[in-house]
């Protein structure tokens, strides 16, 4: 399988504080890649960095073969989407309005869409089960509504990867559950990579099958769930202890962080 | 569910088309009304017999004074309205206004050095005006650069610069006013708040410069959408964000400039105009674009027709008359908003 992504020896700081340090990883097309690591680690950089958003100073980064800083603004974001920490809804956008613009690197000068890109965004909009919303305005849908209109637009502009940076974070466990299924779900529909920061151990555990850990702007570990999930491991970088056993419910690490008076 | 997707190109007709009328409705009104009365039916007789036809003491009126006038307020409320949007737009904030980047502070010091100086009202006060707040913006320009560093102009540093400035600015106005002899104030202050009863038909021409900078705007409605979402969300959707919230700022800045330079400072028109059309057509800047445009315009038709007829004697700026509107119709959408 071919690479989506190739980072080698690439070097990222404002002034003289190191953002990120001599990162290198690979990323398969298809693969869900999480990336974990304490606050401050450099993950949510590390997207930024990707999705072009920051530029880094050292170093290489390739998408599908192509160095990054070659590719224009607008092809890069046909080939990368971006589901965000925080979505600011200061003004009344409708649902379909938002999904629509996940549109716009397709558009042509005069940013008008046309009968098929409306096709495509109902059918986003289907996938992620929001169609009945369409009408809504973002500020008043729950967490979990709101995070499936950023993933349908994020898959409205039909990229070759997505990047989600915490995607569950403050969501109860069912819509936890439900958004990591329609990512897994259209990862394997559309053969679309998915590279994702996340603080929730297990549910890196349960969908990712490539894990990085990072620290202090640094990887750490990289591999399988079951060779990069282990005590020691998560104990060096995360500075706690953590109990790691089999999941009961199939061939998955479980990670119980162990409170201080059980341990 | 099909009507949550309709396209928005029949929307921007209908909106435009609506407006539109509305804005000739008010042009014609404007034009009918002056000191001796109004008559409509003359108005429009005359204005559809042609330019080359002056031989009335009425039709000179028309084509000389009244039409001139109403293309300038159509001008000036079209042009503050989409600067206000524009202004929104860029430092997302619903409450922006076209001078909040010190605009107003600095072409008003330059108004009144010109006004002191005893120039004429254009192109002299004009020039000094504008150049005045050229040199505020190349201010605020190079301050948010550098406070910002290579990320340059956030919007944060730039509100906090523009309203800084403004409040300088102020003070150097107050000091100019206080050592200004009697006569000259009464000028002064009416320029300060938007006064169109200076207004030569020479000054007509440079008001088209701004007809390519709606033109630019319009073509950059999209990304305006995609700024909402925050620069970085709007980067990471294929739009170059210092590139277009450059150009923006800098068009934006000029055609506000160009247009203070000739009526004054106009209040309120930039707040209320976008802030109502949203309310009305929704967020999309594809749609606000027109219709801030052709509703400011006639809003500020309207306006001025007012601030004709109101008084018994003379006129009144039309700045009263926008922020005597303007204020408490803002403070009802801000009330109606809440809830």
């Amino acid at each position: 399988m071919s690479d989506a992504l190739v980072v080698r020896k690439l070097d990222h700081y404002y002034g003289p504080k190191y953002v990120l340090k001599n990162i290198s990883f690979r990323v398969k097309t298809g693969d869900f890649f999480v990336i974990i690591g304490p606050n401050g680690a450099g993950k949510t950089s590390l997207l930024k960095v990707v999705a072009g958003v920051e530029k880094y100073e050292e170093g290489h980064l390739e998408i599908f073969g192509v160095k990054q800083s070659q590719i224009k603004r607008k092809n890069l974001a046909r080939k990368i989407a971006v589901v965000p920490q925080h979505v600011p809804v200061d003004f009344p956008f409708t649902v379909a309005d938002t999904v629509l613009m996940g549109r716009s690197p397709h558009l042509g000068l005069m940013g008008m869409e046309s009968k098929s890109d409306i096709e495509i965004a109902e059918q986003a909009m289907m996938f992620t089960d929001i169609l009945h919303l369409a009408d809504r305005r973002l500020e008043i849908l729950s967490g979990g509504e709101r995070q499936r209109v950023i993933i349908a637009r994020a898959i409205c502009q039909q990229p070759r990867i997505i990047l989600l940076d915490e995607p569950t974070a403050s969501l109860d466990p069912s819509h936890q559950l439900k958004i990591m299924d329609l990512m897994e779900r259209f990862r394997e529909e559309h053969d679309t990579t998915v590279i994702m920061v996340s603080h929730d151990l297990n549910l890196a555990a349960m969908y990712g099958n490539r894990i990085m850990i990072m620290k202090d702007g640094e990887v750490m570990n990289l591999g399988a769930p079951h060779d990069v999930l282990s005590w020691d491991k998560l104990e060096f970088s995360y500075g706690c202890y953590m109990h790691v056993d089999e999941s009961p419910i199939g061939k998955v690490p479980r990670i119980t962080p162990v409170p201080e008076k059980f341990r | 569910m099909k009507s949550s997707f309709s396209s928005v190109l029949p929307k921007i007709s209908l909106v435009s088309l609506l407006l539109g009328f509305l804005l000739v409705a008010a042009g014609v009104v404007g034009i009918s009304f002056g000191p001796s009365g109004w008559n409509i039916h003359e108005a429009i007789e005359i204005l559809l017999s042609g330019a080359g036809d002056q031989t009335s003491v009425n039709a000179t009126i028309i084509w000389q004074i009244r039409l001139p006038r109403v293309i300038l307020a159509a001008v000036v409320g079209a042009t503050l309205s989409l600067g206000g949007l524009v202004f929104q737009a860029l430092l997302r904030n619903p409450l922006a206004e076209p001078y909040i980047l010190g605009v107003s502070g600095g072409s008003a010091i330059g108004a009144i050095i010109g006004i002191i100086t005893g120039l004429s009202a254009f192109p002299g006060v004009f020039l000094t005006a504008f150049a005045g707040s050229m040199c505020v913006l190349a201010c605020i320009y190079l301050l948010a650069v550098g406070v910002a560093g290579r990320y340059a102009m956030n919007r944060e540093s730039l509100l906090l610069a523009g309203v800084m400035i403004n409040a300088f600015c102020s003070a150097v106005i107050m000091f100019l006013i206080s050592i200004t002899k009697s006569t000259q104030i009464h000028s002064i202050l009416f320029w300060m708040m938007g006064d169109f009863s200076i207004f030569t038909r020479e000054q007509i021409p440079l008001l088209s410069v701004v007809i390519p900078c709606f033109i630019l705007i319009f073509v950059m409605a999209r990304p305006m959408n995609l700024f909402l979402l925050g620069r970085e969300t709007a980067s990471t959707m294929g739009i170059n964000v210092g590139l277009s919230f450059t150009i923006l700022l800098i068009v934006s800045s000029f055609m506000v400039s160009v247009i203070v330079g000739q009526a004054g400072l106009v209040g309120f028109v930039g707040l209320v105009i976008p802030h109502i059309n949203r309310l009305v057509f929704g967020p999309d800047h594809r749609v606000l674009v027109p219709a801030c445009i052709l509703g400011g315009a006639a809003y500020m038709v309207f306006c001025d027709i007012l601030a004709r007829v109101l008084p018994s004697q003379g006129e009144m700026p039309v700045g009263i008359i926008t922020a005597i509107i303007g204020a408490p119709l803002f403070i009802f959408l801000l009330w109606r908003g809440r809830r």
